[in-house]
């Protein structure tokens, strides 16, 4: 089989991990004689036709795996072509693509061939070949494999940029039910390792300028949504649960897509829920970098995501309590909370209310979302000229362009719209709108 | 300063010149309505005065900025000039004058109209740096790497350390074709040079082989249940696709390698 089939197999096996970020680590070439450095924002060096960045090479060394996990495309019982990279295959086209500049560096992961500790040493094998012959200086993202011993996996920590183990389905339940070789521990336990080793590590490099890196752009995981009946807040709790617990940089999800004859989940014919994942990645953004918690985004109550809504929306239109707020006097973590406000402009208010206040204008100028901002906030103790106040309107206002767009080709928008209490028949009709975005 | 009369400066276009229209602005207490570079090409009704550079003038300027406003500010006008906003000599000078008035916090200064208009552009730029530093692709030419780029700003001197430091023992060029200007990288040194024409070379058998296999990773890595072009095209916009090896052919640009696939047939044959 010629190199291009080859790439081909495994590169198709490996789409469905969404993780291709290349950023957390800043390491410069320096003098050395190898080739390549890291950027720690990360560089995104193509996007593909789905609107995914691609910054890695994402291969799996191999596509025959001794298990049969149902979510996955390349489970033992399906019948799809298989392939093996060598590891000096994978090696010379990673050093080949990153002197083009098509790529940041390599994401590689594999199926279980043999024993986990044997997939990993051949995983091992080409990181170390990248590293030592090639002098390879750019990203790595390695995945730890279940089940591997830990010797192992503390190799590969010490040769990888990234680590990650992917949880892929949130419950032990739904885990027995789609992936009967694989257990709740066996993936925690490499998960807490990697957390100590890092943490471990942190100490020693204050310690001895010169002690090996484990792991600098930190651990990932990935949730597989829309394959079980997990609910939005089962998933948004165990994300928190693992940035807190186990310092994850990130949590992925991927909106189940069936593939090959996955009759056991979802009839093929079924979109994947990409919204359902998009409303999941706006609630991630909340946990880590506005303050959120779970538990103020959704409850027990309302256990799944409005669809019409984005988190923050909804959590401001349920809190009218705390608006308006003054743009000229209201502290940061209340300024990340008004809809139409992000980090950046946030951060841009609090500077720029210091030499002089801020009107309206001025917000624009500072990248506020106005038409969102305005029904939450004062300037100067005044409201925003001409706002008239209706739930409509303000509802219109609040929902994405494609949500709009939506209601509007079905013939929804002009009747009254409500935040709360929508009537059954609105929301009947809803549910059949969110199926298809 | 007087704003009552119409005057144009008229400088070189570097940036010593722009730096001594700071000059003549401060030592004449106006206010150009117009920065313009060499002379104009319409009959102008205002007064057009010619500035000439001197580096003595123009370093008097560069040494007073971190000085007199910020470290940083030297670096914001450096990057602003790369820039392609249609007025940005303007704007330098206006945000020079308000920095010397206010010190360092025209930093702080967002809502004002003309650190609001410098920072958008600076933003512009270096943001468009950003994503060409992802976007670059290189073709190799018997060991010699080299690339074409079209930016709207003269991004070449953004890029230059981040290339240089990842690829320091390969030789490498990178054209900048609107602007005509190329980074340089040949054993071990660093050259930026101005008003230089090039043309890629046709590749050869291994190079092709390289971007076949790229773009047949291109093609699987995307996921057809997700197909989303609007997503695609807002974050990588189409502008950089016809210097990028795996988007050329959905611009209908794949004639160069189909040429060379005849060729090298006829040859077989």
């Amino acid at each position: 089989m010629d190199i291009a089939e080859k790439l081909k197999i495994l590169a198709d096996s490996a789409k469905f991990d969404a993780a291709c970020t290349s950023s957390g680590v800043n390491r410069a070439g320096g003098h050395s004689d190898g080739i390549g450095n890291a950027s720690s924002c990360g560089i995104c060096h193509s996007f593909a036709s789905d609107g995914r960045c691609i910054s890695l090479l994402k291969v799996l060394m191999t596509n025959y795996c001794l298990y049969d996990c149902k979510y996955c495309i390349n489970r033992r019982s399906n019948d799809i072509p298989r392939a093996r990279f060598t590891p000096d295959e994978i090696a010379e086209l990673t050093i080949n693509f990153y002197r083009r500049n098509y790529i940041e560096g390599l994401f590689l992961s594999s199926g279980i061939i043999q024993s986990p500790d044997y997939t990993c040493e051949q995983i091992i094998e080409v990181l170390t070949i990248l590293r030592v012959k090639y002098k390879f200086n750019g990203y790595i993202h390695a995945k730890a494999i279940p089940g591997a011993s830990p010797e192992l996996i503390e190799k590969l920590g010490t040769l990888a940029d990234r680590m990650s183990v992917n949880i892929e389905l949130p419950s032990q339940k739904s885990l027995d039910r789609l992936a009967p070789d694989k257990s709740k521990n066996s993936i925690l336990l490499p998960m807490g390792q990697i957390t100590r080793q890092i943490q471990q590590n942190s100490y020693e490099i204050i310690k001895y300028k010169s002690a090996p890196k484990f792991a600098p752009a930190g651990q990932s995981t990935q949730m597989i949504i829309g394959a079980t009946p997990d609910t939005d807040f089962q998933i948004l709790r165990l994300s928190e649960a693992m940035y807190k617990k186990y310092s994850l940089k990130r949590v992925f999800y991927s909106a189940y897509v069936p593939v090959g004859d996955s009759k056991f989940i979802k009839p093929a014919d079924e979109k994947p829920p990409l919204l359902r994942e998009h409303r999941l990645y706006q609630a991630d953004w909340l946990l880590r970098f506005y303050g959120f918690t779970a538990g103020e985004i959704l409850d027990e109550q309302h256990q799944d995501f409005n669809p019409l809504l984005d988190p923050k929306c909804n959590w401001a239109v349920h809190h009218p309590e705390l608006f308006p707020l003054e743009i000229n006097r209201a502290p940061y973590e209340m300024l990340l909370r008004v809809p139409g406000i992000g980090v950046k402009s946030a951060q841009r208010i609090i500077v720029a209310r210091r030499q002089a206040k801020l009107d309206y204008k001025d917000l624009k100028k500072l990248g506020v979302v106005l038409k969102r901002a305005v029904y939450f906030i004062l300037c100067m103790g005044k409201r925003a000229d001409g706002l008239i106040y209706t739930e409509t309107g303000m509802m219109r206002q609040l929902m994405s362009a494609s949500v709009v767009r939506e209601l509007e080709n079905n013939g929804y928008i002009g009747e009254q719209l409500s935040f709360f209490d929508a009537a059954p028949t609105l929301e009947d009709r809803i549910k059949c709108l969110t199926g298809e975005m | 300063m007087s704003y009552g009369r119409d005057v144009i400066y008229s400088y070189d276009g570097t940036f010593d010149g722009l730096m001594c229209c700071v000059f003549e602005c401060f030592e004449r207490k106006e206010m150009p309505a117009e920065i313009i570079i060499g002379e104009p090409e319409q009959f102008s009704f205002s007064e057009v005065r010619i500035v000439d550079t001197s580096a003595e003038k123009a370093v008097r300027v560069i040494r007073a900025v971190p000085q007199k406003i910020t470290p940083d500010t030297l670096d914001t006008v450096h990057k602003m000039f790369l820039s392609c906003a249609a007025n940005k000599d303007l704007l330098i000078l206006q945000y020079l004058c308000k920095g010397f008035r206010f010190g360092k916090n025209i930093e702080k200064m967002l809502a004002d109209d003309t650190v609001n208009a410098v920072n958008k552009a600076v933003f512009h730029c270096t943001h468009e740096a950003h994503l060409l530093k992802g976007f670059v692709r290189f073709s190799d030419f018997n060991g010699y790497l080299a690339a074409v780029i079209e930016p709207k700003n003269k991004v070449i001197p953004l890029i230059a350390a981040h290339f240089t430091d990842r690829f320091r023992n390969e030789n490498f060029l990178i054209y900048d074709k609107p602007h005509r200007m190329a980074l340089i990288y040949f054993s071990h040194k660093a050259e930026i040079a101005e008003n230089i024409d090039f043309e890629l070379p046709s590749a050869s058998a291994e190079e092709e082989l390289y971007r076949e296999l790229w773009k047949c990773f291109y093609r699987t890595i995307g996921i057809k249940e997700r197909f989303n072009p609007r997503c695609r095209m807002n974050l990588m916009p189409k502008r950089f696709w016809s210097n990028m090896t795996e988007m050329r052919e959905e611009l209908g640009l794949y004639e160069v390698s189909q040429n060379r696939i005849t060729q090298k047939n006829e040859r077989h044959d």
